[in-house]
């Protein structure tokens, strides 16, 4: 079974989203995708300045299987990027939402984050 | 409906990630694929290999009829037991599979060809066949484990009864048996030591069982990629298949043009030899960080080129691959990754293998 905590929001597309304290948002993939993809090996993230739009490919991981495009889930301007994984991509397979997260955003429009799903509308595509 | 190995149920117990190969079920991963890789470079793993089409060879003119299908000389096999590979052409010499070849006695041969290429492979044998005075049969009903890694041969032969594992211990590498209910075939597919284990398939979930008490990891299709790539060993399909010949895919030492002997695809060989080749299979190191897949564009001083196989490599830690290029590139190339150039060296395979990353590759 897949871990899909209820404190954050999802995509389709398997991204998920924090919304921290300073009102910024966290991006990572899902338990789900990362099990899906196998052992990440790659990752390549924006820079930090980068102004992205909700729906770009923003960032791609690589597993030794396949390379997976990163969608951005909201607008925003990069604030941070997690550096760990450049030495060690499987932060990701091993704390997906955690010490895997992949990017911060600061949000264009915060009435973005309401398209977006919660944990059980998410769990329900993951059944589909 | 998908076909299933008669090691299916084993696969799911041991909570196997299954994808459609070839029309068949079978295990891509039971959880880590690098962890698999490396348990075979460094211990012991086992593929379910059951899904490649064994076939028989019976009859008076059987070294005779494989003689002319095999680019490879079937004279090379001169004791009951040698195997060796080699490649079955068609008259343009392109490549109509690869298999491995077993000489058991003068009337009996056993070839070992892909399952992806099951239906044309067998339709091309007995169509040639015609002309012989042989038997040719497929050999559904046998299983296959492959048992590879530097204490993979140990580990089976503890597992066998002591006058056999006697003298099981003693089969060099491509050579093979039959040990009662086993046939054992000191070959492989990952660049290590091991024996690829062929049994009635009502015995082979017990044998599987058996090894996976011993500590063998099962290891799935993804895992064999990764190894089979670092070994420097062509998958066929994807680094050669009918549109191109041995010469043009590394293969040139699996074909023997120096005698009389007549085989199929021979005369296009030689017209190829004379005229010169143009195009040469090389493997590529990619220097920076990223990965290298099938079908990315090579840039070379002498022309473009493409990835046939790539991936990253665990024994490495780097991107590799095999890339088709034209002949007189040298020493490094460029690929085109998401529309960045990035270099490359460029490599004679194998990778890696015993363990092991090979000399001259980084």
């Amino acid at each position: 079974m897949s871990n899909i905590p209820s404190h954050l929001q999802y995509t389709e597309s398997h991204e998920w989203v924090s919304t921290e304290d300073n009102g910024n948002a966290r991006i990572g993939i899902s338990d789900h995708a990362q099990e899906a993809l196998g052992d990440l090996v790659f990752v390549e993230l924006p820079v930090v300045g980068d102004e992205i739009n909700q729906g770009d490919p923003c960032a791609v991981v690589e597993s030794v299987k396949a390379a997976s495009d990163i969608y951005a889930p909201v607008s925003g301007k990069v604030i941070a990027i997690n550096e760990e994984l450049d030495a060690d991509p499987a932060l990701i397979n091993a704390d997906p939402y955690g010490d895997g997260w992949l990017f911060e955003l600061e949000l264009y429009d915060s009435e973005e984050l309401e398209g977006l799903k919660d944990a059980e509308s998410y769990e329900l595509i993951l059944e589909d | 409906m998908p076909k299933h190995t008669p090691l299916y149920n084993s696969h799911i117990a041991a909570g196997a990630r299954m994808v459609d190969f070839g029309g068949w079920e079978m295990p891509i991963n039971y959880g880590s694929q690098i962890e698999e890789h490396n348990k075979v470079r460094q211990a012991a793993g086992m593929f379910d290999v059951s899904h490649m089409t064994v076939v028989d060879i019976n009859g008076p003119q059987a070294r005779h009829f494989l003689s002319y299908l095999l680019a490879n000389d079937v004279a090379k096999l001169k004791n009951p037991g040698q195997a060796f590979y080699s490649c079955m052409l068609n008259e343009k010499g392109g490549v109509v599979d690869d298999l491995i070849t077993y000489f058991l006695d003068e009337t009996f041969f056993r070839v070992v060809v892909n399952a992806a290429t099951h239906d044309k492979d067998m339709a091309w044998i007995t169509s040639k066949a015609q002309a012989f005075d042989v038997v040719v049969t497929e050999r559904p009903e046998l299983a296959m484990i492959a048992v590879q890694g530097p204490v993979a041969r140990e580990v089976v032969l503890a597992l066998m009864v002591p006058k056999d594992a006697a003298v099981a211990a003693e089969l060099k590498p491509f050579s093979a048996g039959q040990f009662g209910e086993l046939f054992i075939a000191r070959t492989g597919y990952t660049g290590e030591d091991g024996f690829e284990i062929s049994l009635h398939a009502e015995l082979a979930a017990r044998l599987w069982s058996q090894l996976l008490a011993a500590g063998v990891a099962p290891c799935g299709l993804g895992a064999r990629d990764t190894l089979r790539l670092e070994a420097g060993m062509n998958l066929y399909g994807q680094d050669m298949d009918e549109s191109v010949t041995p010469l043009e895919s590394a293969l040139a030492w699996t074909v023997a043009l120096k005698d009389e002997r007549a085989f199929v695809g021979k005369h296009a060989l030689m017209e190829q030899r004379v005229r010169g080749v143009e195009s040469k299979l090389v493997g590529l190191v990619l220097q920076g960080r990223g990965v290298l897949r099938p079908g990315q564009r090579i840039l070379t001083g002498a022309g473009d080129g493409v990835t046939t196989s790539g991936s990253f490599s665990p024994t490495l830690q780097k991107a590799i691959a095999f890339a088709r290029i034209p002949k007189d590139a040298t020493q490094s190339c460029q690929v085109e990754i998401r529309g960045k150039l990035l270099d490359c060296s460029i490599v004679r395979p194998p990778f890696a293998r015993n363990g092991t990353v090979c000399e001259g590759i980084i």
